[in-house]
């Protein structure tokens, strides 16, 4: 953690070239950057010297419309910032209402909320390694991937009738009582998910391509994750082992016994290795969840206009890419007075630059695949 | 629109905030929001949301610079301290060297457009060390500007061209502050509480995207 202002360019209003180099921009419609992101790459031949992010493009003013909602009618406004972990949103933004509301959803919420939480957590991570194969010439693990992450999104589907955008819980617990089936369901996909995430490693991991491709690029070292904020799977794999699923518990992890993997490297298949264990992690919570869903109330006694006490409160979970927090104020008010996202995409994306100095063309690629980032968070 | 009628009522939500939240070194009990209290009868009675903190942290954070921590207290358990804005970067230092806070793990602002000080410059720190979390609020004039911080947590970098974006707050030694969600020739700053949901900066869109606005 240097004392001294990290050497981005960013600041760059215009790239100084030398005799050699040449910008070329990728995106912002380029299809390795997962949606509207644009890089200005300086180039010296195919290595990356210098380099700026565009983002904006998908800017919406999300922190504003929700000035001007009701705590119930943005919930799902979030679902549309992380659109593949749509219930992980919804998951952090309801618990830090509750929090500035000072209610708890009872424990058959909770423990609903964490099984669907970690099957969003797979579906997302899924996608995540389809499409990261795919940037770097891998094509077939993404059609196995889709097909898993569909038996995911059926069961959204048969729970709140939504696939992406869920808007699957309610601030205070659930809307819905789980339907009837969804234990055996949740149970058949583990059961069979644990065969063929191993298929998916077996396709990668040993793959002498893929770790040319993915091994020493784009190392992130734990201090400069630390300094860069970086979080999630791309801090673990640096080898810091912190989750906030075991820092500071919440929803139902307090119950259940899992582990978080590590790296050591840092490097994009260090992170590879990082999200696939978490996936395995992940299938043996849903497991240990479904043995025993509390019976009760799915739904807390908030009422059907609420008005937090002014204050504040900061709440913060770890989804799919790294820590996704909401800075909640209230004024007392039927609306929130402020709220703030802390979005990991955003900052986790930061790091980029730092990551891509000295490396090729074609690993910037890999590398943006390898943050796991999602535009529409990064913009909000 | 159900939310047309709220931009009448905004002075008066806007008062009993200052009431609420304000950082007043003197009376930190929240609860004496007199505008609001009939409409939180059930939410008042529990114990006070937000009340003074008085801690070994705190005490440390009070040695070290005085009159510069201008209060400290906690809303629903949480510690905040709110901070002179001259002090600032002393401050963050310090946390960040001393007290092991080593990730700010988020930077925002919010907008008080009827109080002394209108802007509060509010960072979320963490220690991987010790598992806590503490919040630190600057308070901050219209025209004062805040010292940018990314000499210290390189993270605010990317934060504080947010806050300057969406805010208009300007950050003493930032590396290079611009625009970063918005487009750089966009007039206003749509987070401030004067900038109206429907308003945009009608003149960039007709120039820059060939249409009337939408609204």
């Amino acid at each position: 953690m240097a004392d001294t202002v990290h050497q981005d360019a960013t600041h760059k209003t215009e790239m100084l070239l030398g005799a050699d180099e040449l910008v070329l921009n990728m995106g912002p419609q380029h299809p390795s950057t997962h949606g509207v992101l644009r890089v200005k790459l300086k180039l010296d031949g195919e290595r990356v010297v210098d380099s700026e992010c565009v983002i904006g493009y998908l800017h919406r003013g999300v922190e504003k419309i929700a000035e001007n909602r009701s705590y119930q009618q943005f919930a799902p406004y979030v679902d549309r910032m992380d659109y593949v972990a749509a219930v992980s949103n919804g998951l952090g933004y309801c618990e830090a209402v509750e929090k500035l509301l000072m209610v708890e959803a009872p424990p058959r919420a909770r423990v609903i909320r964490t099984i669907l939480t970690e099957l969003q957590r797979i579906a997302s991570h899924l996608l995540w390694l389809g499409t990261h194969a795919l940037d770097i010439g891998a094509l077939t693990p993404l059609f196995y991937c889709m097909r898993e992450r569909e038996e995911i999104l059926k069961i959204f589907e048969k729970y709140c009738g939504a696939r992406l955008t869920t808007h699957a819980f309610r601030i205070g617990g659930l809307q819905y009582e789980a339907y009837d089936t969804l234990e055996k369901d949740v149970e058949r996909f583990c059961k069979s998910f644990d065969a063929r995430i191993q298929e998916y490693s077996d396709l990668l991991t040993g793959n002498s391509i893929w770790i040319g491709r993915t091994r020493n690029v784009g190392v992130l070292n734990s201090a400069d994750c630390i300094a860069m904020g970086a979080s999630g799977p791309v801090l673990r794999a640096s080898g810091v082992q912190w989750d906030l699923r075991k820092a500071m518990p919440y929803a139902a992890y307090d119950q259940y016994k899992f582990e978080i993997p590590v790296g050591t490297r840092g490097d994009t298949y260090d992170r590879y290795l990082v999200r696939i264990d978490e996936m395995r992690q992940s299938r043996l919570i849903c497991l240990q969840a479904i043995e025993n869903i509390p019976a009760g109330p799915i739904m807390a006694r908030v009422g059907k206009v609420l008005k937090p006490p002014p204050g504040e409160v900061y709440h913060s979970i770890e989804s799919p890419k790294g820590i996704l927090g909401y800075y909640v104020v209230s004024d007392g008010g039927t609306q929130p007075y402020r709220v703030r996202i802390r979005p990991p995409s955003f900052i986790n994306l930061q790091a980029l630059d730092k990551m891509i100095r000295g490396h090729l063309v074609a690993d910037v690629v890999a590398i943006i695949g390898t943050l796991d980032i999602v535009l529409g968070e990064v913009d909000r | 629109m159900a939310e047309e009628p709220k931009a009448p009522q905004s002075p008066e939500s806007l008062q009993s905030k200052e009431t609420g939240a304000s950082p007043q070194p003197s009376a930190a009990g929240a609860p004496a929001a007199p505008p609001v209290k009939p409409a939180v009868p059930a939410a008042a009675a529990p114990p006070p949301v937000q009340a003074p903190l008085d801690n070994e942290l705190t005490r440390r954070y009070r040695e070290h610079f005085e009159s510069a921590i201008l209060d400290a207290l906690q809303d629903r358990k949480q510690p905040i301290l709110i901070v002179d804005h001259a002090k600032m970067l002393q401050i963050a230092r310090y946390s960040r060297d001393t007290e092991k806070f080593d990730l700010l793990e988020d930077l925002t602002a919010v907008d008080w457009p009827r109080r002394e000080k209108r802007f509060d410059l509010v960072a979320q720190i963490y220690s991987f060390t010790h598992n806590t979390r503490l919040r630190l609020k600057i308070p901050l004039g219209a025209n004062e500007q805040a010292y940018s911080m990314a000499g210290i947590w390189p993270t605010a970098n990317w934060l504080e061209r947010e806050i300057f974006d969406l805010f208009g707050i300007d950050f003493l030694g930032h590396p290079g502050l611009k625009r970063i969600l918005l487009p750089d020739e966009w007039q206003g700053h749509p987070l401030r509480k004067d900038y109206d949901i429907l308003q945009q900066d009608t003149a960039w869109v007709r120039e820059n995207l060939g249409i009337e606005s939408g609204q």
